[in-house]
């Protein structure tokens, strides 16, 4: 691919992996039952960097999180993940007994609510840290759960579609948002997200997801907030590897053709 | 479009105030006509003192038996009673409930033995609690305990079993340890669950010391009734039938103190 482009295809034979990365798989399986959810997945992720994970519902990337995320029990497999890893759900999933600074605080030893404070007002939610979890708005449980997995510093940051359930300006402002604090705290960060606008906007790479395999891989170099140029072209290719071809579904196919 | 939403207005308003009107006065209506009725019928001799003493006279025997001492000393048992027998209840109650809730081999064990008690009605145990323990505080306190166990047991169980498995995930993902994650999630989120059975289990608990009372008492609410059944005093059955209705109602205020207190978490579903 041309460099000019902004984006380029990963070789696999030609790019060269980290050599001390915070997350390595080598030929990651996971059955249940008779049915192959994650097929022979190799996954590296260097410290620091920015992916972002698609895939249609059914592709294993909910699987995948949950083994990176620690939840999955992996015996006998290849699988490297960091001790300090987070993760922020598409649904904030704060304990609503406890008050904001308390969930964020979760786990945590010694002396927690200025900890809190400090996460909270990165998130710019100091004004809400005695409140109720079921009294926040979408937005702000996310923020309150983003200030929760931010605490902890960790090294790997997973984000399981974390902003589909809020309104579009909503989501914008939480893109920024994650971005500053990933230049802040620089943890390696995984999204998973089935908007493939979201990925372009965010990710340092794009890996497409389908029956547990890495079917696309795509290295975006310009910098963010310059993506616009060629975001149109990345959307289209990726979106080809997303459609499937036996399946015969192109999810978003109108607005893909209004974009042209 | 405008007179019509004037008009509604105005519906709206007086409906309103009909509602108030219903809430603050016209709910004690019909209990005091009622009262009313009752007295007017004992005066005029329509209702026997024998068959229903008169409001007035209830009012002056309850003042007089307070004065006495008899009903205060007699409540305190009755109350010693009640106490008792659910410290063991509801304290056997979370026991099991915790066991059988939070390990799969603690269910095998419990659960069935609880299915199998709860088909026996604890009152029907009463004759074989005279043979065990005789006719003393013993049977009376025992029964009490072994009918508010099941309460507190199913609704902590079931309680911590409808944890939010999607709220356990994070916690597990933030490493918290198999006791915090009792702690600080299982636990709280069994709660609600756990105070509607203890609310069942007080109002369960003062069922069963009426009939335990009457076991042979030589003390307490259920020997005032006794006695006075004897002496057909009337007038004192209702007193201590008040007292009674007001024990409920005190044990229901006691778990709405501690619910309003432990569940402030909860956004309450009836605007106040």
């Amino acid at each position: 691919m041309d460099a000019r482009l902004g984006f380029s295809t990963v070789d696999t034979a030609v790019h060269q992996p980290h050599p001390d990365p915070v997350v390595r798989l080598r030929n990651f399986t996971r059955r249940f039952g008779a049915n192959t959810i994650i097929d022979g997945l190799d996954i590296d992720i260097a410290p620091g960097e920015f992916i972002a994970l698609l895939g249609r519902s059914g592709s294993g990337k909910t699987t995948l999180l949950r083994t990176l995320a620690g939840l999955d029990e992996v015996r006998g497999q290849d699988v490297e993940v960091p001790d300090s890893r987070a993760v922020v759900f598409q649904d904030a999933r704060l304990l609503p007994w406890k008050p904001v600074w308390k969930n964020v605080g979760l786990g945590l030893k010694g002396e927690i609510r200025p900890r809190a404070e400090a996460a909270l007002k990165e998130v710019g939610l100091s004004h809400r840290i005695d409140a109720w979890p079921l009294t926040l708005s979408g937005g702000e449980a996310q923020r309150a759960a983003l200030a929760r997995a931010l605490v902890r510093e960790p090294k790997l940051l997973l984000l399981d579609e974390p902003f589909a359930a809020l309104d579009a300006l909503t989501r914008y402002r939480m893109h920024d948002l994650v971005l500053s604090l990933w230049r802040r705290h620089r943890p390696a960060v995984l999204i998973v997200t089935h908007d493939v606008e979201e990925a372009i906007a965010l990710a340092d790479r794009v890996l497409v997801l389908d029956q547990g395999r890495i079917v696309a891989e795509e290295r975006i170099t310009a910098p963010r907030g310059e993506r616009a140029s060629f975001s149109a072209r990345l959307r289209e290719k990726l979106l080809s590897t997303l459609g499937g071809d036996d399946h015969g579904v192109v999810p978003f196919a109108s607005t893909l053709e209004a974009a042209e | 479009m405008a007179s019509l939403a004037i008009g509604h207005s105005h519906g709206a308003k007086r409906s309103r105030r009909r509602i108030s009107l219903s809430r603050f006065g016209g709910r004690w209506l019909s209990p005091v006509l009622l009262l009313l009725l009752w007295e007017l019928g004992s005066r005029s001799g329509l209702i026997p003192e024998r068959t229903l003493a008169a409001p007035s006279a209830v009012i002056g025997t309850l003042i007089e038996m307070v004065i006495s001492g008899e009903l205060p000393s007699n409540l305190l048992v009755s109350f010693a009673r009640v106490a008792a027998g659910l410290l063991m209840g509801v304290g056997l109650g979370l026991a099991l409930g915790l066991v059988a809730g939070l390990s799969r081999a603690g269910e095998l064990a419990v659960d069935p033995l609880m299915q199998i008690k709860r088909t026996i009605p604890a009152l029907a145990l009463t004759p074989l609690f005279i043979v065990w323990f005789g006719i003393g505080e013993t049977p009376k306190v025992a029964l009490i305990a072994f009918a508010t166990i099941f309460p507190v047991y199913l609704n902590l169980y079931s309680g911590i079993r409808s944890v939010d498995l999607r709220l356990l995930d994070a916690a597990k993902s933030f490493g918290l340890s198999r006791a915090e994650q009792i702690w600080h999630v299982i636990l709280p989120s069994a709660l609600p669950s756990l105070l509607v059975g203890l609310r069942y289990a007080l109002s369960v608990s003062i069922l069963v010391l009426v009939v335990a009372e009457q076991i042979n008492a030589s003390a307490g609410l259920g020997y005032l009734i006794n006695n006075a059944r004897d002496f057909m005093r009337t007038d004192i059955i209702v007193v201590c039938l008040m007292v009674y209705a007001i024990l409920g109602l005190g044990a229901d205020w006691l778990v709405r103190v501690i619910e309003a207190r432990a569940l402030v978490w909860r956004p309450s579903i009836v605007e106040q």
